[in-house]
């Protein structure tokens, strides 16, 4: 919304100054945006004559002029432009000058040999207009070396202010001097409207509306009127806030509606067929708009129309047909109230942007109706004269009347503001609010332009805003107590500590939209059409991720495409597996390209780092686990890959057959090549939410920690198998043979080879036996160790080696 | 006696002359040794007349026990040499650089920190996190937020929306954290004090605007909380997160359909360098939006407005990370680019605390 300071002024009679002004808008809700000040920003350019202009002797198309700007001496100025001629009077920049339309400062010169000591301009050099053809031309009876903006009458200061949607009575220049008067900046200036008698009879159009959307029409023919271009002033005024002036009658509707945020519309009454009104649209009808576009409109949608045809869109825009021209001499016009929620639905829809659809959808006064009519009737008669006939009036609207019971404690109870009686009452009071009643709770009545206003929290807002938030004193939120109990839930935990642990790994943690292509979301489990957006931005963002892998290898590929081909990254974010709270799950997963592994990658002088394995992806889960608090060891490891695995190099991590954790493996090489990666790549993914929460403990002391005084005993076995025998199999295997003396089992070598047999491996393990109450004898330890090796045979078929 | 000094004068020279340890034990076994010189004219004393023992066997042990020390004063100074020898054979080049350790190449992402950080001030003044989906309901995003039916935001323009179910109903992508008040109020008793982070998504693209971003909320319901704590909470907030002496905020009256009275909150910085200095300069930046609970929302939370009231704010973490550390782009936030992470992100033990600071 744009306004002039001097229009403001008619609504305000203020001494303030223009900072003040400024300040006060932004302080009670009205943002101030911009501040136009053009008679300051042009101030040190001057009128001035062009005594002389000759042809510069080394350059065809500049000239040498003498300039009188009213200093006592001719300047030299080189100008360029074609229309420098003797005679012309211009406007003129001394060296120093900022010339903001070439964004410079002029100094004195030498052009092409010629001394030059400023510059005459054009209108694009003082941002005025766009017009760089030539020189300003000033007529011949302009005084010289007078300040070009006062010469010109540029007293404009423009204000440019953002109205929330709630503010519709701001959409106009007396609400917002109403809302500054109430701040203590001047007095409220507003005349009453008075009614335009009718001098030519009944009307001759009759009028109707749907009743829904548009719930009042009032229409008014004025007769033998004199169209054509408005008054300057009227001119000015509109340019001046960025509306271009078209004729009296289209201008006059433009003025009411920035003034009293009271949009109308004017018809050539003469091109009207019939009568006219509002009613819902029809599907297949059309109307030629004034924005030279043809819309179609439906049932949705609030035309209105005469007997014919569809004119306008209600609450929108008119139509290119009907409206008036220099030539119309009948005029009919329309002031009418729309449904704000209707009229943004078919702004949006149709995509129009106007004056009109701005301050519908943010509620007209609805009690303006009939004052608009008037006041615009007033203004036609004072600008293009005429007779006007009765009013035409279909349907009725009013504001609702909200009465609010108001304890003045509301006040303190929501912003700790204590206020007196009287401030608020003045509050208020000039705020158009009617107030009943003196004791601790009176009643407020709503004037019909606040709509908005409905609750006592509403009316706490309105003197807290008019008063200054910056009057509510600051006071400290009471400590619940004295030192804050923990903050972080287990799952919050988790995520910060995995977060950690990861990058203490040496992995950089990415963050990666939650959304990907329908093509990955199917490779990684999704897909499922609930996941799937209705209006995606993209279409590689249509399908709500089920994994973290694709976010992370694509951030790879872009990465590779960069020339960083080692990787190291992992994200813990949200997966999604339904559309319910419970289908999101927390993840944390992690990559690992080519020779990224955890003590660095490439080449180095103490060694080449391999290229990374399934073990290292391995590692990265069994630290992150461990930094929860979980040991790996103690969890299941079955070889069941993941469908993004390598089928031979994956495997589960979990608590049993239905409570899984995750997976870890090396990327199955059809997609390495499909992401276009140099690989090998591993990865991992865990749900952080499968962990089972910790047992509450009675306490945080440690068990005791017991120690044997007698030493453990070392023994190695070493065990041919068949190539296929797990490694943990062996291992559950040797820890079971006697749990009580068996504390720890290691193995320390692996090999296969042709003396080892086909098919077949050797592993060999290495036994702690710990006694507890006494030194073990040769014989106990050598019974121990059948009992190991029947036990390892058993389980995997695999003998000792000899 | 010439001969004990002769014997003496040899085995010296010989011991002197030892090049190494291996030598010097066969000059011991020469003298001291079964066979030895010394030891040959030890085993004489036996033969002889006490008189002539009296006076000869003092002279040859001397000559023994002068001799047993020379060759361990010998021995001590061979080890010193082979020590030196070693030592000087084993320099290595300790200027040669290492691989970084694996703490020192992983970084943790901007946003996660600064989501430490909130969580670190805020968990000083008795605030939980409370969390929510991101797949919300048109109630929770929308209704019970006290939006109109009809209202803008609701439509195509900056929601995603999800295909109607069976019900006929549609999913959205919540469009801003403040459904997670809601779904607070419903399973916890007051007082209420939670900041509640997490993504949310507009439709909406362009240097500023990411289709996803990251929001944090702040939720405080009692019986007592009024806008002059609100104004403090914020102040202490801002200036303890972007570690500066003193902070001016300006707060505006504006509009949101969930809180009455609302502002939008302006904090003073400087912006006449490459940066914006918040704390210092005469500018003003727009960083949040605040007010008191709306009546509509603390029924719609189950709680009576006459008995509970309270506050609540929210503001972008993607760019309250921007304005403290200087990322000029929000879009490079989720891109994943190596680079990025590794310059602007941090290191793991980099853990903020109100003890240690909340950045280095």
């Amino acid at each position: 919304m744009k306004f002039t300071l001097s229009w403001l002024k008619e609504h305000l009679d203020t001494t303030a100054a223009l900072d003040e002004i400024v300040e006060k808008l932004t302080m009670i809700g009205l943002e101030v945006e911009e501040v136009a000040d053009t008679a300051a920003r042009l101030k040190s350019f001057v009128t001035a004559l062009v005594v002389s202009a000759e042809q510069h002797p080394n350059a065809d198309k500049l000239k040498v002029c003498k300039v009188d700007a009213g200093t006592g001496e001719l300047i030299d100025v080189v100008c360029g432009a074609p229309n420098a001629r003797t005679g012309l009077k211009s406007v003129f920049a001394f060296p120093g000058t900022h010339i903001p339309g070439k964004g410079m400062t002029i100094g004195k010169g030498n052009i092409r040999g010629q001394v030059s000591n400023g510059m005459l301009c054009s209108n694009a050099e003082l941002e005025l207009s766009d017009d760089h053809d030539g020189i300003i031309e000033l007529p011949e009876d302009a005084p010289i070396g007078v300040s070009y903006p006062e010469y010109a009458g540029m007293d404009e200061v423009v204000i440019e202010i953002a109205i929330t949607p709630n503010r519709g009575d701001c959409a106009g220049v007396r609400g917002i001097a109403r809302d500054l008067a109430a701040a203590g900046l001047g007095t409220f200036i507003d005349p009453a409207i008075a009614p335009v008698p009718a001098t030519a009879g009944p009307s001759p159009i009759n009028v109707h509306v749907d009743g829904e959307i548009c719930r009042m029409f009032a229409g008014r023919y004025v007769k033998n009127v004199r169209n054509g271009p408005s008054p300057q002033w009227l001119q000015d005024r509109l340019r001046a806030v960025g509306l271009r002036p078209i004729n009296a009658l289209v201008d006059i509707t433009n003025l009411v509606s920035l003034d009293r945020a009271r949009p109308l519309h004017v018809f050539d009454a003469d091109k009207l067929k019939g009568n006219v009104g509002a009613r819902l649209g029809k599907k297949g009808e059309t109307f030629l708009a004034l924005d030279g576009k043809t819309y179609a409109v439906d049932e949705t949608m609030c035309v209105i129309a005469d007997d014919e045809k569809v004119l306008g869109l209600g609450g929108i825009m008119g139509g290119e047909d009907t409206g008036s021209t220099d030539e119309t001499t009948n005029v009919f016009i329309e002031s009418a109230w729309f449904a704000p929620d209707a009229v943004a639905a078919t702004g949006r829809r149709t995509g129009i942007v106007s004056d009109a659809r701005y301050r519908f959808e943010r509620t007209v006064d609805p009690e303006t109706v009939m004052p608009g009519i008037e006041l615009a009737t007033k203004l036609v008669m004072d600008l293009c004269g005429g007779e006007p006939a009765e009013i035409a009036v279909a349907g009725h609207v009013e504001a609702p009347g909200t009465v609010i019971d108001f304890p003045l404690s509301e006040i303190t109870r929501l912003t700790g503001l204590k206020l007196d009686f009287s401030e608020i009452e003045t509050v208020l009071t000039r705020l158009g609010f009617a107030i009943e009643g003196k004791g601790e709770t009176v009643r407020v009545a709503v004037p019909s332009w606040r709509p908005d206003v409905a609750i006592k929290a509403d009316l706490v807002e309105e003197v807290m805003r008019i008063v200054g938030v910056d009057r509510v004193p600051v006071e400290p939120l009471p400590r619940l107590s004295g030192v804050a109990s923990k903050m972080l839930t287990p799952i919050q935990n988790r995520r910060r500590l995995a977060r950690r642990a990861l990058a203490a790994r040496g992995m950089g943690e990415a963050v990666t939209w939650s959304f990907i292509s329908a093509t990955l979301a199917e490779k990684f489990g999704g897909g499922q059409p609930e996941l799937k957006l209705a209006n995606a931005i993209a279409s590689d963002m249509t399908d709500m991720r089920p994994s973290l892998l694709p976010g992370l290898l694509s951030g790879a590929t872009r990465n590779q495409n960069r020339g960083l081909t080692d990787l190291a990254l992992f994200e813990v974010g949200q997966v999604f597996h339904s559309d319910t709270p419970e289908g999101q799950r927390t993840v944390a997963a992690g990559i690992r390209t080519a020779t990224a592994g955890p003590n660095g990658a490439g080449r180095h002088w103490q060694g080449k780092a391999e290229t990374v394995s399934v073990y290292d992806a391995k590692a990265d889960v069994a630290a992150m686990l461990d930094a929860l608090g979980s040991d790996i060891e103690k969890l299941q490891i079955v070889a069941e890959p993941a469908p993004w695995s390598h089928p031979g190099r994956g495997g589960r991590i979990q608590l049993g057959p239905k409570v899984i954790l995750g997976w870890f493996g090396e990327l199955h090489p059809a997609l390495v090549a499909e992401f276009d990666l140099d690989g090998p790549v591993v990865a991992f993914e865990i749900d952080l939410e499968a962990l089972p929460e910790p047992r509450k403990k009675a306490t945080r002391a440690r068990p005791p920690l017991t120690l044997s005084a007698f030493q453990s005993v070392h023994r190695d076995f070493a065990f041919v198998v068949d190539d296929g025998v797990e490694a943990a199999a062996i291992l559950r295997a040797a820890r079971g043979a006697d749990k009580a003396l068996v504390t720890d089992v290691s193995i320390f070598d692996i090999f296969s080879g042709a003396h080892v047999g086909e098919g077949k491996k050797s592993v060999a393990i290495e036994v702690t036996l710990q006694p507890r109450d006494r030194t073990l004898t040769d014989e106990e330890i050598e019974a121990v160790g059948e009992k190991i090796v029947s036990a390892v045979e058993k389980a995997t078929g695999g003998v000792l080696r000899g | 006696m010439t001969d004990l000094a002769h014997l003496s004068t040899t085995l010296e020279q010989a011991i002197a002359g030892a090049k190494d340890e291996a030598a010097l034990d066969t000059v011991r076994v020469s003298a001291l040794g079964k066979k030895g010189s010394v030891s040959a004219l030890l085993a004489t004393l036996g033969a002889m007349t006490p008189d002539e023992r009296k006076e000869r066997g003092p002279a040859i042990n001397g000559l023994k026990t002068h001799i047993a020390t020379l060759i361990e004063t010998r021995r001590t100074a061979l080890r010193a040499e082979a020590l030196e020898q070693r030592l000087v054979a084993e320099k290595l080049d300790v200027t040669l650089p290492l691989r970084p350790a694996p703490a020192a190449m992983g970084r943790i992402h901007p946003v996660s920190q600064v989501i430490d950080e909130i969580a670190a001030i805020f968990s000083d003044m008795g605030f939980s996190i409370a969390e929510g989906p991101d797949i919300e309901t048109d109630y929770y995003n929308f209704t019970a937020l006290n939006f109109p039916e009809g209202h803008p935001a609701r439509e195509m323009h900056d929601t995603f929306f999800f295909n109607p179910g069976p019900d006929g109903a549609r999913k959205l992508l919540r469009t801003h954290t403040s459904p997670v008040q809601i779904r607070t109020m419903e399973k916890t008793e007051p007082p209420i004090r939670v900041v509640m982070p997490g993504r949310t998504y507009r439709n909406d693209s362009d240097q500023t605007h990411t289709p996803m971003f990251h929001q944090v909320e702040g939720l405080v319901i009692d019986k007592s909380s009024h806008i002059g704590q609100l104004r403090w909470v914020l102040e202490e907030f801002l200036k303890a997160f972007f570690e500066v002496e003193s902070v001016t905020l300006r707060f505006r009256p504006s509009f949101f359909p969930f809180t009455e009275p609302s502002m939008e909150v302006d904090v003073q910085c400087d912006r006449s360098g490459n940066e914006v200095r918040i704390g210092q300069g005469e500018d003003w930046l727009e960083i949040l939006g605040c007010g008191m609970v709306h009546p509509n929302v603390i029924r719609a939370g189950g709680l009576d407005p006459e008995i509970y009231q309270g506050f609540a704010w929210g503001m972008g973490i993607d760019r309250i990370a921007m304005l403290k550390y200087g990322m000029p782009d929000l879009r490079a936030f989720f891109d994943a680019d190596k680079r990025w992470i590794d310059h602007y992100g941090f290191r793991p033990f980099d853990l903020p605390t109100l003890f240690g600071g909340l950045s280095s």
